[in-house]
């Protein structure tokens, strides 16, 4: 059931997943019920209203039948249709919610405002998820501070991301490529840039993907940590309300200076720039990043130098417009 | 209908509640339900405006995928004024303290309702409630969303969360006592003859409306005060990090909230219910059972709020049934629309202002209904949830429906209110206006829904600035049918041509006394011998 090859259906997003055709299915099943009790209805109020417009001749007087029995039978009709909606659409839910038995598990955590993935060995990755198609996954998802909701449209699920449990959603991948992942749940300033994408490979494309992840993963997530608790985040990930500097590639880079000199983006550079930040400023960008002085400690201040090495280094699959 | 009135003995007649006095004080300590129904009028007004400007400038920064007009914190303020603001300070008092305030008295024969004094201290809390909230956006605004959802609103947020959640705290009191005072009113306060199942239908959903105020409100003041204690005093209650439950605070919202969607919904029900009466000179069909239906929504009402949390975590069976009874309520629902269909059937049909009012609100309230049963289906409900589906789908349920009703009963009982006329086309025009403004703003988003952007975005991708730029486009052209009314009723209000007792030909008891109605309603206390609707049959038209 290819429905978006037809011409109207220009409302169905990509199906991508195994669940779907199903959910769509309701759908349109829905949307056809809905426009054929809409247009009788249309049909019956315009005919009423023409025909019954005051001063008309038609013919008037009470009506013959009695009213109960049209009642009984517009109150069964609709009962009984929207149980068959009932029975229909929770069959579907079932199965949705129900994860099969040796699913491959995937970690998500949720906080303001990125997603950190970990797969089973290590590898981690953030605001992209990487499945292998034609396999069921179950994703067990947690949250570090709000409520989020992990949201793929592509395959019709979401699930809220909860603080203080781990809930799960399961999905089998039915079409490689792209697709968005949003955060669907009110979570914050920037809520809106809480967004993403998953990744659907061909099982041999995921395994090599996997194995390749041996970037310093570990200091990613510690680093984000610190990234995001000094408020580095705010201004520095993009897209951002405040113009600064994007940091993702910076390390080793040659960096513009507003005097037209050029510096390298080596340690002692990001050291010094997060403590007396306008000793050396970015061309191009305003003096309105606050000292770190006395309000970092070194070793966290270490910590993010190394997270920043560590962006730079890892390999092009991984890294993503949404982080620094 | 036909009544039995005493010849009027006295020579000169009642001075109108509008002549009764003309100081400010004359105002704002009157106990007279009407003058404290137009006081509620000019205040959700105020608030209404407050709330649309809101929402124009979401549209606006809405044309682009960028957030280019205000900030992601502002938008997020923008939004949560703009909910708590509709919700609470315009539609929840729209027609229950408006409309209901000045028209039940007369409808069921009545000098005032029950309790004149608390009816007043009603307008005063909401008042203070109103204010605080307003204090709250002046003083920096609150980003929680309407839904103040836990842990964000309670430990998170730095917004004012306080001042605002306590505003809609003491606003809450004043639907609880005006509930109350409506529910004794129509026990204790009938005229002679106007037995239960002469009640106009108006009545009947404004009962089983004040039912829901006075039975669900309370559990909002509760859940409030359990975000104060949190937030203030740190008692750990839904933030996991203090040993909370974050989905306990989803169900005691959702417990009041959902039932709060259909006191914003039943009081249009009635004004549908007497228009399309009027207006088409015959009884509603299956009186019965639409009156019927009032309470059974009311009822059910109170059974379904767990279908706003099929994706927050809850049991699956327990979304299951949350989905059944959610289905079980869209029935009497879809009994009042073919009723209100079959009552057109060989009326005597005339297209004033308020019946085209009316006919928008069966056609947007049956799409928003509709929508309600996609909501209601379990998969179709995780994928579209919490995206602008949902918007889309409330919308036309409180704006198409609601909103469009609370018009349809300005226009109706206007020359009531002023005793005069409005210019009849430019009112027609208007609301042809709103429901075609109304259409192009919220449809595009059902699709843009389904499609799958997520509600409370204030930057989105790309491909979805069509639909949004259609949106915005009909928010302007809805902008224009919203503002007309306040000009031409205005202008009415002064100038227009006296209207007499009934323009309309109607036979409920308000219209049965003078335009505008005396102080004390009716000279002498009328007494009912037939039905509501007692129009006669066949052709001749009065």
């Amino acid at each position: 059931m290819n429905f978006t090859r037809l011409p109207f259906a220009f409302f169905l997003p990509e199906r991508a997943s195994t669940i779907a055709p199903r959910v769509d299915g309701i759908f349109l099943g829905l949307l056809v019920a809905s426009a054929v009790l809409v247009a009788l209805l249309i049909a019956l109020n315009l005919t009423f209203l023409i025909r019954y417009r005051r001063g008309s001749p038609a013919k008037r007087g009470p009506i013959k039948i009695s009213t109960w029995k049209l009642e009984t039978g517009w109150i069964s009709a609709t009962t009984f249709g929207f149980l068959g909606f009932f029975y229909w659409s929770s069959r579907v839910y079932l199965d949705e919610e129900r994860p099969p038995a040796g699913a491959y598990e995937i970690n998500v955590t949720g906080r303001q405002w990125m997603w950190d993935v970990r797969h089973p060995n290590g590898r981690r990755e953030f605001d992209t998820l990487h499945v292998p198609r034609g396999r069921d996954v179950r994703l067990l998802l947690s949250s570090e501070d709000v409520i989020h909701s992990f949201y793929l449209p592509s395959f019709r699920i979401k699930q809220d991301v909860v603080p203080g449990r781990m809930l799960s959603l399961w999905f089998n991948a039915s079409k490689e490529g792209t697709y968005p992942l949003f955060c669907a749940e009110y979570c914050g300033t920037k809520h809106s840039q809480m967004t993403g994408q998953v990744v659907v490979l061909s099982p041999e494309a995921y395994a090599t993907w996997l194995g390749a992840g041996t970037a310093p993963e570990g200091v990613l997530v510690h680093g984000r940590q610190l990234f995001i608790k000094y408020n580095c985040a705010g201004c520095h990930d993009q897209p951002s309300q405040i113009h600064a500097p994007p940091l993702q590639n910076l390390y080793g880079a040659m960096v513009p200076l507003a005097d037209k000199s050029f510096v390298r983006a080596d340690e002692v550079y990001l050291h010094d720039s997060i403590l007396l930040p306008n000793k050396q400023v970015v061309a191009g960008y305003a003096p309105i990043m606050p000292s770190y002085q006395g309000v970092i400690s070194e070793g966290d201040l270490l910590e993010i130098i190394r997270y920043l090495k560590a962006l730079a280094q890892q390999p092009a699959s991984t890294s993503t417009s949404s982080l620094p | 209908m036909s009544l039995l009135v005493t010849p009027p003995e006295i020579e000169t007649p009642m001075p109108s509640y509008l002549e009764s006095g003309h100081t400010v004080r004359s105002w704002l300590l009157t106990l007279d339900h009407k003058r404290i129904g137009l006081l509620y009028m000019a205040a959700i007004t105020f608030f209404f405006t407050i709330a649309a400007i809101a929402a124009a400038l979401m549209r606006i920064e809405l044309l682009t995928p960028q957030g280019d007009l205000v900030t992601s914190d502002m938008y997020n303020r923008l939004f949560t004024v703009h909910g708590v603001l509709m919700v609470w300070f315009f539609l929840i008092p729209s027609i229950p303290s408006a409309l209901g305030n000045f028209v039940i008295p007369m409808m069921i024969g009545a000098r005032d309702v029950a309790f004149p004094r608390l009816n007043l201290f009603s307008w005063y809390l909401f008042m203070a409630g109103g204010l605080l909230a307003l204090y709250s956006i002046l003083g920096g605004g609150v980003d929680t969303g309407w839904t103040f959802y836990t842990p964000y609103s309670s430990t998170y947020s730095n917004s004012h969360v306080m001042a605002m959640a306590v505003g809609v705290f003491i606003a809450g009191f004043s639907s609880i006592a005006t509930g109350l005072n409506f529910i004794v009113t129509i026990h204790k306060l009938r005229a002679p003859g106007m037995t239960w199942s002469r009640l106009p239908l108006f009545l009947w959903s404004l009962y089983a409306t004040s039912l829901i105020l006075v039975l669900a409100t309370p559990v909002l003041a509760i859940t409030l005060v359990l975000i104060t204690l949190e937030r203030v005093f740190g008692v750990g209650i839904f933030d996991p990090k203090l040993g909370g439950d974050p989905l306990l605070f989803q169900h005691l919202f959702w417990f009041y909230s959902h039932p709060a969607v259909y006191i914003m919904i039943l009081p249009g029900m009635g004004v549908v219910s007497e228009t399309m009466a009027v207006f088409s000179r015959k009884p509603v069909f299956g009186y019965r059972v639409v009156a019927a239906s009032s309470l059974a929504i009311a009822i059910l009402g109170f059974l379904v709020w767990g279908h706003h949390m099929f994706v927050s975590g809850q049991s699956v069976y327990a979304g299951v049934v949350f989905s059944l009874l959610s289905f079980l309520v869209a029935v009497p629902s879809a009994i009042k629309v073919f009723s209100w269909t079959a009552t057109l059937y060989r009326g005597q049909i005339s297209f004033e202002t308020p019946l085209i009012y009316s006919l928008g609100f069966i056609g947007l309230f049956t799409i928003g209904g509709l929508t309600g049963l996609f909501l209601a289906a379990l998969p179709v409900d995780v994928h579209v949830h919490d995206t602008y589906f949902v918007v889309a789908h409330f919308h036309y349920i409180m704006v198409g429906g609601m909103v469009l009703a609370y018009m349809g009963g300005v226009h109706y009982w206007w020359p009531k209110i002023s005793g005069r006329l409005y210019h009849e086309w430019t009112a027609r025009i208007a609301a042809i206006i709103t429901f075609i403004g109304f259409n192009l703003t919220f449809f595009p988003q059902f699709v843009l829904g389904y499609l799958g952007m997520p509600r409370r975005y204030h930057m989105y991708p790309e491909q979805f600035q069509t639909l949004n730029v259609l949106s915005t486009a009909g928010a302007s052209i809805l902008g224009v049918g919203y503002a007309l009314p306040l000009f031409y009723l205005g202008w009415s209000f002064f100038y227009g041509r006296k209207a007499g007792p009934n323009p309309w030909g109607a036979t409920g008891l308000e219209w049965q006394t003078a335009s505008p109605a005396p102080e004390h309603n009716f000279e002498t206390t009328p007494v009912v011998t037939t039905g509501p609707y007692a129009y006669p049959e066949g052709n001749d038209m009065p």
